[in-house]
C-alpha cells in the first residue's frame, strides 16, 4: 500500500491568479516527496462546523523544497475560508492520494477544462514526449503562461476573446490535435466528448473524475464511479474515485 | 488503570470501536491506526450477496455533520469472509461483523455464514435509512424488531447486537423489544434521516433524496438516547453519533454506554479512534479513575 500522511503543511504563498481562482503553495513533510502528477490532497477546513476534507488536484510539485503547490476555485464556504489564509499560516492536509497519470512515452495531448487544468501543469513537465495541451477557459485565463514553457498549448473561451470559440473540444479539432495518449480532467461532459473522440479516432485516452467525497482513503464508498467491469475490490461494477481514481482509462467508466 | 470492557462476554482491551460504515474492514485506515490498539473493529454491512449502493452523489455536508445515502454497498458474505475476516484477524482487537439484509431470511444466512468464522461479535443493522427493503423497516416497529431478533438468534454462535434506529418515537421500548428477542446487546444511534436541497442545482443535494445525518451535530440526540435505553434494559450499550474526541465519548459512556464507536470523526481525523482512547485514559488519570466500569452509566 502506498503511504499516505495526515500533516500540518505551512503555507508558503497563496495569491488569486483569476477571479475565484486560488494559487497556494504547501511546505510539507512527506507529502510533496510521495507525490505524484494527478494525485489529490485532502485539504481540512479549520471552522469545525465544516467536518469533511475539500480533494483539491495537485498543481505542481517541488520535490527539492518539500512543497506542492494546488490551484483551485472557490466554491462554497469551505473554499472560500482557505482562500483567507495568508503565508506561514498552518492547513491539515492529508495526502497524497488517488493513483495519479500514467507516465507514458508517447506523443501526448492534455486537454482540461476549467478547475481540471490544474492537474495537467504537473503531467507536462513530468512527460518526456512532445506535449500539445488544449485548455477550455469560461472567459479568465489562467496558468496558460506557464503551460507555454512545458508544450504547445491551445486555448479555448467561451466567447472566443482568446484561442477557439467555443469549449476545449472546439480547440481540439480546429487545431486538428493528433496524439498517442491523451490525457483530460475536467467536467463530465468534457470528459464524456474526450471519451467519445478518443473512440473515435482510436487513441488510448485516461480521465480524471471528480465526486463529493467523505474519506478520501477508500473506506466510506461515498465517491464511487461505474465500471464497466466488476471491480476487483468492491465486488461490483463500482470503482472508488479516490483510491481507484481519480485517474481511469476511458472505456473503463461509464460516465453519467 | 483498567480499560477492559465487557460486550456480552467478550473482553474489550478498551471500550474504543469504530462505527459500522464508516472504516471499511479497517484495511484502509490500517495504515494510519494500528488496529490492535482498538478495542473493536466494527466492518461494514456485509449482506448475503454483493450491493451496488445508491447513485451519487451520496453525500452531502451539513452544518457540523454530513448525510450519507450510500445504500449499504458491499462486496457480499463470501468475499468477506475470503478477505476480509482474514485481514482482521491479523490485530488484536475484536471482531463485529456488521450484517444487512432485505429479508429476515437474508440475515439468517449471513449470521449462518459468519458463525463459524473467528469473529466475535455480530451487530445486525436493522436501522439503516437508505436502502428500500429491510433496513429500518425492521427496526421501526418493536414487534418486528423482536421477532428478527429471535430468528438471527436461532443461527447466531457469536452475541447479537442489534443496532437501533433513532428514526423512532421511543427508544426505550426498541430497546425493550430487542431485549425481549434476545439482544446480548445493542448500539445505537444510527442515523437519522436527513435531507439537504442544493438551491443552486433547485435539486436534492444526495442523489437518494433522504440520507442519514450523522456527526457532532446529532450528539446531544445520541447521548439522550443512549440514556434513555441504558435506563430501560439490562444488557450493555455501546453509544455512538458524533463522537470526535474523548469528552463525547466519556458522556456516552456515563450516559450508560459500556463501549463507544467513532463513525464520521474518522473522516475528520483518521486519527480520531486513537486520540479518544488516549483522551479517556487521560481523563482517568487525572480524576484517579482505577477502572472505565466505575463510570459507565454513573450519571443517573
Amino acid at each position: 500500500m502506498e503511504q499516505k500522511f495526515r500533516e500540518k503543511a505551512v503555507i508558503i504563498r497563496q495569491e488569486e491568479i483569476a477571479t475565484g481562482i486560488f494559487s497556494m503553495w504547501l511546505k510539507t513533510e512527506k507529502i510533496a516527496k510521495a507525490a505524484r502528477a494527478g494525485q489529490f490532497i485532502a485539504v481540512y477546513c479549520n471552522d469545525g462546523s465544516r467536518l469533511l476534507p475539500r480533494p483539491i488536484s495537485i498543481c505542481e510539485i517541488d520535490k527539492d523544497d518539500d512543497a506542492v503547490r494546488i490551484v483551485y476555485r472557490v466554491a462554497g464556504k469551505g473554499t472560500d475560508e482557505i482562500s483567507f489564509m495568508r503565508t506561514s499560516m498552518q492547513l491539515d492536509v492529508m495526502g497524497p492520494l488517488g493513483n495519479g497519470f500514467p507516465i507514458k512515452e508517447k506523443k501526448a495531448l492534455l486537454i482540461g477544462g476549467g478547475i481540471g487544468i490544474p492537474p495537467l501543469l504537473q503531467l507536462a513537465k513530468d512527460l518526456k514526449c512532445e506535449t500539445q495541451i488544449a485548455a477550455g477557459y469560461k472567459e479568465q485565463l489562467f496558468l496558460n503562461e506557464e503551460f507555454k514553457k512545458v508544450g504547445n498549448l491551445y486555448i479555448a473561451t467561451e466567447d472566443g476573446e482568446h484561442g477557439t470559440e467555443g469549449n476545449v473540444m472546439d480547440a481540439v479539432k480546429r487545431n486538428d490535435l493528433d496524439a498517442e495518449i491523451i490525457y483530460a480532467c475536467g467536467p463530465t461532459p468534457m470528459l464524456k466528448a474526450v471519451k467519445e473522440y478518443a473512440k473515435e479516432k482510436n487513441i488510448e485516452a485516461w480521465l480524471s473524475l471528480e465526486e463529493k467525497m467523505a474519506c478520501g482513503i477508500g473506506a466510506c464508498l461515498s465517491c464511487v464511479c461505474k465500471s464497466k467491469h466488476k471491480d476487483a475490490h468492491t465486488n461490483v461494477n463500482n470503482k472508488r474515485v479516490c483510491k481507484e481514481g481519480p485517474v481511469f482509462r476511458a472505456e473503463e467508466v461509464e460516465l453519467s | 488503570m483498567n480499560t477492559k470492557v465487557n460486550i456480552a462476554g467478550v473482553i474489550l482491551n478498551n471500550p474504543v470501536m469504530t462505527a459500522s460504515g464508516t472504516f471499511g474492514s479497517g484495511e484502509e485506515y490500517s495504515q494510519f491506526v494500528n488496529l490492535s490498539q482498538l478495542g473493536a473493529v466494527v466492518t461494514k454491512g456485509v449482506s448475503i450477496v454483493p450491493w451496488e449502493g445508491n447513485p451519487t452523489p451520496r453525500i452531502a455536508e451539513t452544518y457540523g455533520g454530513m448525510i450519507n445515502a450510500i445504500g449499504l454497498q458491499n462486496p457480499g458474505i463470501d468475499l468477506f469472509i475470503e478477505r476480509d475476516i482474514p485481514f482482521l484477524t491479523q490485530f488484536d482487537s475484536k471482531i463485529v461483523v456488521n450484517v444487512c439484509g432485505k429479508t429476515m431470511e437474508d440475515y439468517c444466512e449471513v449470521v449462518e455464514k459468519l458463525s463459524d468464522m473467528p469473529v466475535d461479535l455480530l451487530e445486525m443493522n436493522v436501522s439503516c435509512p437508505n436502502v428500500k427493503e429491510g433496513g429500518i423497516a425492521f427496526g421501526q416497529n418493536p414487534n418486528a424488531l423482536e421477532k428478527i431478533t429471535k430468528e438471527v438468534k436461532k443461527f447466531a454462535r457469536q452475541p447479537i447486537i442489534m443496532k437501533l434506529s433513532p428514526n423512532v418515537t421511543d427508544i426505550a421500548e426498541m430497546a425493550k423489544a430487542a431485549t425481549a428477542g434476545g439482544a446480548d446487546a445493542l448500539s445505537l444511534i444510527n442515523t437519522l434521516t436527513g435531507m439537504k436541497i442544493d438551491i443552486n442545482r433547485k435539486s436534492f443535494a444526495v442523489a437518494n433524496k433522504t440520507g442519514g445525518l450523522s456527526g457532532p451535530a446529532i450528539k446531544p440526540v445520541a447521548v439522550r438516547m443512549v440514556y434513555e435505553a441504558a435506563n430501560a434494559v439490562d444488557i450493555p450499550i455501546i453509544g455512538m453519533g458524533g463522537i470526535v474526541n474523548a469528552e463525547d465519548a466519556l458522556e456516552f459512556i456515563m450516559a450508560g454506554a459500556s463501549a463507544v464507536a467513532v463513525g464520521t470523526g474518522n473522516f475528520i481525523n483518521p486519527y480520531a479512534t486513537l486520540n479518544v482512547l488516549k483522551g479517556i485514559e487521560e481523563y482517568m488519570e487525572k480524576n484517579h479513575i482505577e477502572d472505565i466500569n466505575e463510570i459507565i452509566g454513573c450519571v443517573r
